[in-house]
């Protein structure tokens, strides 16, 4: 069920369009990422519907009602912000419990409902700590409960990972989404990071320049982008310039280093039509071969250009003979696999299937 | 380098000598200010008390200083408010303005208060003209130091607050008012000891009722009365020192509170 949808929405900051005729809607109980590079209008868009930002243009519907005129106080959305914004005058209770002071619970009602919400963000016992006593992991978690204590329909999350470390951001990935799923609580998180997006979200809006590039759920949006921009900025990949010369049930393409190719339509999700085209491989759907190793798949031969070893896995860039750009490729290092030098020849393993047509 | 060491420590010599003399002929037991003292007394700090336009005097600048305090206060917090809030019209020149007064010369404003209000105004000169007049020179000194105190403030504070169900009145009231607290207390300080200081203002638009300083300035005709000023000078020091320490710490607390470091201060 819908539970949140915005219609021709458009935002502008002087001569800088922030928001373009945006069309979005946001089902109940799922977690939502608008991802996209600085400047691309997620975080007006989160404010927009947080109530900190009037539209332009365009009307914004919550739970069924409009929200023209409709103060972020009175919203059935609460945030958690970038910086947290924990008041640094107010112990951690009191930071938990502000959102309550309006309502008519009983002050033993209140402080039970601040302690269950600290024991849910897994800080039992820090109530009558100084907020500006706590780590950043610590201050996020106390945000998180300050917005939730609430009940609030939606919560919003303004890059709430951003400021952690790498460790502590990817435990609290986790919590995050156990969270979303023990309340129920429609989540949208607005993030730059593609990998953050991914691991967390039901469906996720790439932005670009104020508009929305695809939406659609983490894998259909990593196999199949839409378009070059939102596969460039989802994950690793290749691209490679071809020209098509039919279409149909199969597209038949011609790519540049590795012949004509007939391609499932499927793999053109923008839409197709004859004539040049790029053409996306991601680095784990190819594969190095190895002295002696045969493959029922297609095969291309190359030189190793570079090498860049992960531990788990090793990158290389295999230059082709007919490809501009030597082709990224991603091995997994298992056991009795060598890792190649710069310089040695080797072949490449690809796969019609893996070919993703991006237009233009 | 060492050069450079006695310079800094002459300056402060030339700088701070002739007020550390104050609190010495003011305790020494002679009607004449002179080396060699003669022995400590308290005569001159008793003989004080006595007089009665001297504590007409005191009370006076005291009024001044209070009444100046709150009101350069009070509009220090709107005009700092106004400044940290997103781009407006015309704000970078009217902020400008306001802050004018403290490098224009004190005596063209004298002169022009005067002017204004005895020859446009037609009013009478009384304390009013000069809680008026100093309410101006306090200004710049009370926004310098809010300002300080707003702009540290992360604005998804008030959001926050606004998020979580508070009225833009409820939320400066419970969120932005505390952290500024300090702030506050030390712009109150300042205008205070800046107003209770003032001579020359004071001295053109004061009417009948001199304040502190003025009677001060009328005490020296009377080289008789020079210990006796003495004694008044080391209190107003002593005071102005204290008073101005205290809106040092307090926003130095501010920071503390908002979790921030010190970048350097008014003081």
């Amino acid at each position: 069920m819908t539970l949140i949808s915005l219609t021709g929405v458009n935002k502008h900051f002087a001569d800088y369009h922030a928001l373009r005729d945006i069309e979005l809607d946001i089902r109940e109980g799922e977690f939502f990422s608008l991802l996209g590079p600085s400047g691309c209008g997620k975080t007006t868009l989160l404010r927009v519907i947080a109530g900190f930002e009037d539209p332009d243009t365009g009307s914004l519907r919550i739970d069924g009602s409009g929200m023209a005129g409709v103060g972020p106080n009175l919203r059935p959305t609460n945030m958690v912000f970038q910086s947290y914004a924990i008041f640094p005058h107010l112990t951690v209770a009191e930071n938990v419990g502000f959102g309550l002071r309006r309502s008519e619970m009983s002050r033993a009602d209140k402080a039970r409902a601040v302690e269950a919400a600290l024991e849910m963000v897994g800080l039992s016992g820090y109530g009558a700590r100084a907020a500006n006593a706590l780590s950043g992991g610590q201050r996020q978690r106390v945000a998180l409960a300050r917005a939730l204590i609430l009940k609030p329909k939606v919560l919003l999350l303004d890059e709430p990972l951003s400021a952690l470390d790498k460790k502590i951001r990817e435990q609290m990935q986790v919590e995050l989404m156990k969270l979303q799923r023990e309340v129920g609580i429609t989540f949208i998180l607005v993030t730059h990071d593609q990998e953050e997006a991914l691991v967390m979200s039901d469906r996720i809006a790439v932005m670009f320049e104020g508009g929305i590039g695809q939406l659609d759920d983490p894998e259909t949006l990593y196999r199949r982008p839409r378009s070059k921009r939102v596969a460039g900025f989802i994950g690793m990949m290749n691209f490679l310039r071809g020209q098509v010369s039919a279409t149909g049930a199969e597209i038949d393409v011609a790519v540049e280093g590795l012949g004509r190719c007939r391609v499932p339509a499927e793999q053109a999700p923008g839409g197709v039509a004859a004539g040049p085209v790029t053409i996306g491989i991601r680095p784990e759907t190819l594969s190095l071969l190895f002295e002696g190793e045969r493959t029922d798949r297609m095969e291309v031969a190359g030189r190793v250009d570079e090498v860049v070893y992960y531990g788990d896995m090793t990158y290389y860039d295999v230059a082709v003979e007919g490809i501009e750009k030597p082709l990224t490729l991603s091995m997994k290092n298992l056991i009795g696999r060598p890792v190649l030098d710069v310089g040695m020849p080797t072949r490449v393993a690809w796969d019609e299937r893996s070919l993703v047509l991006l237009g233009r | 380098m060492k050069g450079l060491r006695v310079y800094a420590i002459a300056y402060l010599v030339f700088l701070y000598a002739p007020i550390a003399l104050l609190p010495l002929f003011a305790f020494n037991d002679a009607d004449i200010i002179a080396f060699p003292l003669s022995g400590a007394t308290t005569r001159w700090f008793a003989e004080l008390t006595q007089s009665a336009s001297l504590l007409d005097a005191a009370r006076n600048s005291l009024i001044i200083a209070a009444t100046t305090a709150v009101l350069s206060t009070v509009l220090g917090v709107c005009a700092a408010r106004a400044a940290s809030m997103a781009d407006w019209p015309l704000k970078r020149p009217m902020l400008g303005l306001i802050m004018l007064p403290l490098v224009l010369p004190e005596i063209i404003v004298a002169v022009s208060l005067l002017v204004l209000a005895v020859q446009t105004f037609g009013l009478g000169l009384s304390n009013t003209t000069i809680i008026a007049a100093h309410t101006l020179i306090c200004m710049p000194f009370s926004i310098a130091v809010l300002n300080g105190a707003f702009q540290n403030l992360d604005p998804a504070l008030e959001e926050a607050a606004l998020d979580l169900g508070e009225t833009r009145p409820s939320a400066f009231r419970l969120v932005i008012l505390p952290l500024v607290m300090p702030g506050i207390i030390s712009s109150l300080l300042i205008s205070f000891t800046i107003s209770l200081d003032e001579f020359i203002i004071a001295f053109f638009l004061s009417g009948a009722n001199p304040t502190m300083p003025v009677y001060i300035w009328g005490l020296l005709r009377f080289p008789g009365q020079l210990p006796v000023v003495m004694a008044l000078g080391t209190i107003l020091v002593a005071l102005s020192i204290v008073l101005l320490s205290l809106a040092e710490i307090m926003r130095r607390r501010g920071l503390r509170r908002a979790g921030l470091k010190d970048r350097g201060g008014f003081l």
